[in-house]
């Protein structure tokens, strides 16, 4: 025996088939050192986009109390996240294998100028429209993936020859100088209307429900066969602060912001919901699934995914598709907001802003750290600052400049963490 | 050869080239069930190449390869792996970024209803890691990051042993490690043994394959210099078996080697 083992021993008392660490974490303090643990050795996750978003509010609410604050302007806030996090839910699979998407705030930008031609130009349904607009967001995909999967060129080489190639495909479909009104009203209310407050309050209490049976569940589960498990103080806690963050976010949706007393304005944008719902089905994909397991094995180490007899090219080919397809819906709910597609649809700092938000959010742009969640998180991080700065009466390039340093600033705190976590093995 | 049992792998008279390059000539190697063969070589021995044709990664130009005593043909590493054949390379083929379960089972992971069984996985790497008297981890739910060169070589192996094996191949598990961890590592080879496995190491250690093996396959120039048992030789006799393809009696005779 060696005296790594010995000590082992010593200091485990557990069962015959137990190992040391399994009881750390069994209590609610236990739970947070090994959290503040982790924080030092270099895995920041979520934490510097959460502080960052508070800051962000506490700045801005002090700069202009009297609009910041505002339920309307929060309304306004979280339709103007939409689109960024959908696009940067779509960049986060990209980034988790290592490469990079530059092209999808274009391919969104083209698939909904293809979305609002079919409804304008050719009287199709939305429906219709809206299908064929993902349909050809997949083929995009599928051509990026083979181009990087199959002929081995670099992601970001393929990607800007498509930025560029897909921002002539809009002109082409838009028409030169051109606006395409978007007409068709379920698209418009994405962006545009509100869930009826009652039925608002159902959802969410539903959602709650659902997340606190099930997170409670698999911790008993896992007590029960007695492996590795949160203590259960910490699930209730974890089930009542996100009770208390989307009450309060409903409560606020929910009160009348209407600017003038002759009309009534509440409740939750429609693009809520759907961003909801992208996140619960990414979020299961991605940690529930083989198929999500695999994209985080071919962004650890390529080749042991290859010898583990993980088809590698199929899954790099399957998150450019996902992006695109992904970008499209976010195109979809930009156009809903700008009631138009234009020849610039997607362009200028669409993707900037979208990659910005899964980096910031905690995802790694070295590959195989990162999360769904991030998207959001780090798309709220976004979208305030350009909602804030807005509200500032900056100049257009204030927004720029502050943005392009933002990203900078996630990407530093980004590489930092790996060289911490390389440095003290987390 | 004292084995009363047939061994459980056979390899007679193989031949491998690439292009103009023999590699392998005629070479046979028996791996038995709970025993520890090691092979030993020089570099460009054919010691890596032996390896990748048992392994499926390279087919064999001729001869046998008997499996329980049957031929069998391994054209693809899968072949290999439904036989019970397990590699366990030097460079490890681990994930940092996943956690030991996840490693374990990544490719071969447990599905229930389309949903990934967590439980079942982690129970069954528990179960593996313990029947192989690892404890030196500190939780099955670690990190792979987190871990020692020893305690990442312990989870490839043991990553190995999961699928109901019948051979592992170990190549060169030792060359990285420090003394204790060496140490373990090698106690874990003899576990390994004792459950009944077949196993195969590679490995430059003389001092390593002395004190774990039953029998020592010497590799000179793509042939074998000699097949021993580790009992029989000493050190220095094994030295001179890779270095000069002969030991007194024992090995080749010098025209074989130039013919």
């Amino acid at each position: 025996m060696t005296t790594e083992s010995a000590a082992t021993q010593t200091t485990g008392q557990s069962g015959e088939r137990g190992f040391c660490g399994d009881q750390s974490a069994t209590s609610l303090a236990g739970a947070a050192r090994d959290y503040i643990d982790r924080i030092r050795g270099g895995d920041m996750g979520s934490l510097p986009a959460v502080l960052g978003l508070v800051v962000l509010f506490v700045i801005f609410s002090i700069l202009r109390p009297e609009s910041f604050p505002s339920t309307y302007n929060m309304a306004n806030l979280v339709v103007q996240a939409g689109a960024i996090c959908v696009l940067a839910m779509g960049l986060v699979p990209v980034l988790l294998i290592g490469d990079i998407d530059l092209s999808a705030g274009v391919a969104g930008g083209a698939c909904a100028a293809v979305m609002a031609v079919l409804v304008h130009s050719n009287g199709q349904a939305w429906y219709v429209a809206v299908l064929v607009a993902l349909i050809v967001a997949a083929v995009i995909g599928l051509a990026i993936g083979g181009l990087v999967a199959m002929l081995g060129i670099p992601s970001f080489v393929v990607t800007l020859a498509f930025f560029l190639g897909l921002q002539g495909m809009t002109l082409r479909v838009v028409g030169q100088g051109g606006a395409v009104p978007v007409r068709s009203e379920p698209v418009l209310d994405i962006s545009n209307s509100n869930v009826p407050p009652t039925l608002g309050w159902i959802g969410v209490v539903v959602l709650l429900l659902g997340f606190a049976a099930v997170s409670i569940r698999s911790q008993r589960t896992k007590a029960a066969a007695g492996l590795q498990r949160p203590p259960l103080s910490l699930v209730l806690v974890k089930i009542g602060a996100l009770a208390v963050i989307l009450l309060v976010a409903t409560y606020l949706l929910n009160q009348n912001r209407a600017r003038t007393a002759i009309i009534e304005l509440s409740g939750i944008p429609y693009v809520v919901p759907l961003v909801a719902v992208l996140l619960l089905v990414w979020t299961f994909v991605f940690t529930r699934t083989t198929y999500g397991r695999h994209v985080y094995a071919v962004g650890g180490n390529r080749e042991a995914a290859r010898r583990a007899g993980i088809n590698v090219t199929r899954i790099r080919i399957s998150v450019f598709v996902i992006c695109t397809v992904m970008a499209a819906v976010s195109g979809i709910i930009a156009a809903s907001r700008l009631n138009s597609v234009t020849p610039g649809s997607g362009g200028g700092n669409t993707l900037l802003y979208a990659v910005g938000a899964a980096v910031i959010g905690g995802t790694s742009l070295f590959g195989g750290r990162g999360q769904i969640r991030d998207a959001i998180i780090g798309g709220l991080v976004i979208a305030t600052i350009a909602n804030g700065l807005g509200l500032l009466d900056q100049s257009a390039y204030v927004n720029f400049v502050v943005t392009g340093g933002v990203l900078l600033l996630a990407a530093s705190v980004d590489a930092i963490s790996r060289r911490r976590r390389a440095a003290t093995g987390h | 050869m004292t084995a009363t049992t047939s061994p459980l792998l056979q390899l007679r008279g193989v031949n491998k080239s690439f292009g103009a390059v023999h590699v392998l000539h005629d070479v046979d190697l028996d791996i038995h069930a709970g025993q520890v063969t090691a092979l030993v070589g020089d570099n460009g021995a054919g010691k890596s190449t032996l390896v990748k044709a048992i392994a499926g990664i390279h087919g064999i130009d001729s001869g046998e390869y008997l499996f329980e005593g049957r031929p069998v043909t391994v054209p693809s590493p899968k072949d290999a792996s439904a036989l019970g054949i397990e590699v366990v390379y030097q460079d490890l083929a681990l994930c940092d970024n996943l956690d030991i379960v996840q490693n374990m089972f990544l490719g071969r992971e447990e599905v229930r209803r389309l949903v990934l069984d967590e439980a079942t996985m982690e129970e069954k790497a528990r179960a593996t890691l313990a029947s192989l008297s690892v404890r030196t981890v500190k939780s099955v739910r670690q990190s792979v990051a987190s871990l020692s060169g020893g305690q990442r070589q312990t989870v490839a192996i043991a990553k190995s042993v999961l699928w109901n094996s019948t051979v592992v191949l170990l190549d060169e598990p030792t060359a990285a490690l420090g003394v204790a961890q060496t140490r373990q590592v090698l106690d874990l080879v003899r576990r390994l043994a004792d459950q009944g496995l077949g196993v195969l190491l590679i490995s430059h250690n003389m001092a390593d394959v002395l004190e774990v093996s039953d029998h020592i396959t010497a590799l000179y120039l793509g042939r074998v210099a000699a097949h021993v048992r580790a009992a029989d030789v000493t050190h220095s006799q094994v030295v001179e078996l890779i270095t000069a393809g002969r030991s007194g009696s024992l090995g080749i005779s010098s025209a074989d080697v130039t013919a």
